[in-house]
């Protein structure tokens, strides 16, 4: 016989009596200088270690999305300048750099830190200017952590050997990194300083919405006096990304990108022997137990979804919450919502800034109607938005079905769907109930459950009582359609290394 | 009068069963002199695809086990094959009679698979990591197996190749579908009648033997296999499956960098976890 109740869902049950705040609270704007920047009219392409006019001819212009005007015009690389920028990457690479001991590499990238971190604010507020990511999280996320991928992983040039017992590392070649506009000089970071500190050299191509972080990157490598060659930069859109990930003079392919992209890429070098590492979409479950503690934990999913616009591979898109507190966690949630601060980016208040492109945006508005008709229920906050530019309000959707667009599909946008569970055992069926694998959020404050639900979750990052936590020494990547290979920690290094024969 | 001695049919390995192909298909095992010595089944599409269904039902539980549980089943199976030595040697013998090479074979067989079972309880500590990160985490990274693993067996080493590429995947937790060599299956299908009597739960490893050109597009294409081992098969054959993995991100491993015994190889077949915890009052 079963017993006739064995759910959980009557302990803990917490009545829905939220107050929203009635403060209307006054800021001051507190704006950001842009003097500290000087955006070019024009940027050309870096290869072997100069600015080059593209051979293509070609010019794309970058804009501002927190204000619609165009920033600059940067080149467009075509086949024959990422021929010239793979042929000057294989050069270095012949020419010493592969060869060069760990311990002269590593003071090179160590230098590129030390000057990252010098030139941290004026390449923060870039960043925010190129990108619409508000200028607290560039200055504050991005920019330290860009410094401290440099620095971890410049020391790991001369350990090398150290680093996986019985393995006797080699660096491959050159490698062709492809990476993504949500975190343009991070992105940059988690793929560069792992590829040089293991001896490979590199052509980046960055995001055709975000490229003049990596444009001044580029300058940094140069008055660092990286030899010419090691480091070069390709701008452009998915054909010069094509371009450079198809070249059979490349021998290593890392990509960070949409999954379909990832899935073009792994087809494209079918047949071949480059190596391949792809860190692609998520959906990620942000799963919340009755007993959480309640206020850290509507901290944490707030930052989960809404952080960076959303715009982040392993945002917390699918909150789960047990069901006894469901109506009482939501009330919360709103409330907090309405005190999200949406607008320039440039203002060091703005907790929300801009959507990155006007295509984005049109596919945040795409999913949000797709919710809408299929029936789930949406909440917006009262939000004043500036009247150029690409916004989107932080967006709730309750009520939402497991087989809902919202709850299957990548947003990539301040958009959360909430969803309920009754038992662990279903919280981790719903969970792992995508195609995705990259996070998971869990919050409770049984440390049993913890460690129960981290190992059932199918997901190569698990937050436990926190979320989107970064860290140079912490390997990031996922499972399933998420993509495979690690990047950061030791683990980040292996994609950069051969083993030289015989048994390890 | 001398005995007529009794045959054996050489069959498939589905879900700890042996069924004949399920298309009603054979095919002629040879020997190095080109003389047909049995009829061996020839899988089909459906044949594979129970075998991928039996393979993941049984993984969850198998990844579940402990690390030691799983290096004591492991070594269970080096124990059957011992005792089968002379049975393994004449049916490798099949296709290359020298019998010194068949018996360093069947030995070396025997000892990967000790090598590896003794892994099982250790690996972790090996590719695992306590991050050291900025701020007041603890932070720990952890292999956890991949899920159902496609093995294409090398064509020319059908016991050693066969059982290091096998053991390999199944020491972290995979559960494997194996197309066994295509012109020398006798001894995948001998281990298939190890593995049944021995402690590997039915469905953990199952193995198919065919034409390895028309089981690979229905491996490589299918959406529940998480990985294949390619690095038994032709360029082309690669190139199949690497076209196929496509479908939902597969990982392929083709480079035979490491040999017959390697963590890495185990490594391979894993996703890394990292798990985060705030420290605090």
């Amino acid at each position: 016989m079963e017993p006739e109740t064995t759910e959980k869902t009557q302990v803990g049950t917490r009545k829905a009596e939220v107050v929203t705040p009635r403060i209307e609270w006054e800021y001051a704007p507190s704006r950001e200088s842009t003097d500290i920047v000087e955006v070019a009219d024009r940027y050309e392409l870096f290869i072997d270690g100069e600015y080059r006019k593209p051979k293509s001819g070609k010019y794309f212009p970058t804009i501002n999305p927190a204000t619609e005007e165009e920033l600059a015009e940067v080149a467009e690389a075509g086949p024959e300048d990422v021929d010239a920028a793979v042929e000057a990457a294989r050069a270095a690479f012949e020419d010493g750099w592969g060869r060069m001991p760990g311990s002269e590499r590593a003071k090179y990238i160590f230098r590129i830190a030390r000057m990252i971190q010098e030139r941290s604010r004026e390449l923060a507020v870039l960043e925010t200017l190129d990108g619409g990511k508000p200028i607290k999280e560039s200055r504050d996320v991005d920019l330290p952590q860009v410094a401290a991928n440099f620095f971890y992983y410049a020391g790991w040039a001369d350990k090398l050997e150290y680093a996986f017992p019985g393995f006797r590392p080699e660096p491959l070649g050159v490698a062709g990194q492809v990476i993504p506009w949500n975190f343009p000089l991070l992105m940059l970071a988690w793929k560069v300083a792992p590829a040089l500190a293991t001896g490979n050299t590199v052509v980046l191509k960055p995001a055709e919405t975000t490229p003049l972080t990596a444009l001044a990157f580029a300058e940094i490598t140069a008055e660092a006096g990286l030899p010419p060659g090691v480091f070069n930069v390709v701008t452009g859109a998915g054909e010069t990304g094509a371009a450079l990930t198809g070249h059979p003079d490349v021998d290593k392919v890392a990509f960070t990108g949409s999954t379909e992209v990832g899935k073009l890429i792994q087809s494209q070098l079918a047949g071949t022997e480059k190596r391949l590492t792809l860190e692609l979409g998520g959906k990620a479950a942000h799963v919340i137990f009755d007993d959480a503690p309640i206020d850290q934990a509507i901290e944490g999913v707030v930052n989960g979804i809404f952080f960076n616009q959303g715009h982040v591979c392993c945002a917390g898109s699918r909150l789960f919450v047990q069901e006894n507190i469901h109506d009482f966690f939501v009330d919360k949630l709103k409330a907090r919502l309405a005190t999200l601060r949406v607008g320039d980016p440039l203002d060091k208040n703005t907790d929300v800034g801009a959507i990155n492109s006007r295509q984005q945006l049109e596919k945040i508005r795409e999913l949000v109607e797709a919710g809408v008709e299929e029936g789930a229920e949406i909440y917006q906050p009262p939000c004043e938005l500036p009247s150029q530019g690409y916004w989107f309000v932080p967006t709730l959707f309750t009520g939402v079905s497991q087989s809902h667009r919202i709850a299957q599909e990548e947003i990539f946008g301040p958009v959360l769907s909430i969803m309920s569970f009754r038992t662990p055992a279903e919280a981790v069926e719903k969970a792992n109930n995508t195609p995705y694998g990259l996070s998971a959020g869990v919050w409770t404050s049984k440390g049993s459950r913890i460690l129960w639900m981290a190992d059932r979750m199918k997901a190569g990052v698990v937050w436990a009582n926190t979320y989107n936590k970064f860290d140079p020494a912490s390997p990031f990547g996922g499972y399933k359609e998420s993509g495979f290979g690690r990047e950061g920690g030791r683990h980040g290094l292996l994609n950069y290394v051969k083993h030289t024969g015989g048994r390890s | 009068m001398s005995r007529v001695d009794v045959r054996k049919t050489y069959k498939l390995y589905i879900g700890g069963e042996f069924p004949r192909s399920e298309s009603g298909r054979s095919y002629p095992a040879l020997d190095s002199e080109g003389e047909v010595v049995a009829r061996v089944a020839q899988a089909s599409r459906k044949d594979l695809r129970d075998a991928v269904r039996h393979a993941r039902s049984a993984q969850a539980s198998w990844a579940a086990r402990s690390g030691y549980n799983r290096g004591q089943i492991l070594y269970r199976v080096a124990e059957m094959i011992e005792d089968r030595f002379e049975t393994f040697v004449s049916q490798v013998q099949v296709s290359d009679p020298d019998r010194r090479r068949a018996r360093r074979e069947v030995a070396e067989a025997i000892d990967t698979i000790v090598w590896y079972a003794g892994w099982a309880d250790k690996f972790a500590q090996i590719y695992g990591n306590l991050n050291p990160v900025s701020g007041p985490f603890f932070n720990i990274s952890t292999p956890e197996p991949t899920g159902v693993v496609g093995i294409v067996a090398p064509q020319d080493s059908a016991l050693l190749g066969l059982v290091s590429r096998l053991s390999a995947v199944l020491v972290s937790g995979n559960t494997a579908v194996v197309i066994a060599s295509e012109t020398r299956p006798m001894p995948a299908v001998t281990l298939a009648e190890v593995l049944a009597t021995s402690d590997v739960p039915p469905g953990v490893v199952n193995i198919l033997t065919g034409h390895t050109d028309e089981l690979i597009p229905w491996l490589a294409d299918h959406m529940d296999v998480n990985a294949i081992d390619a690095v038994g098969a032709t360029s082309e054959q690669r190139r199949r499956i690497q076209e196929g993995a496509v479908h939902n991100v597969k990982r392929v491993v083709f480079d035979g960098e490491f040999g017959d015994r390697s963590p890495y190889v185990i490594a391979a077949f894993t996703e890394t976890k990292t798990v985060w915890h705030p420290k605090g009052l």
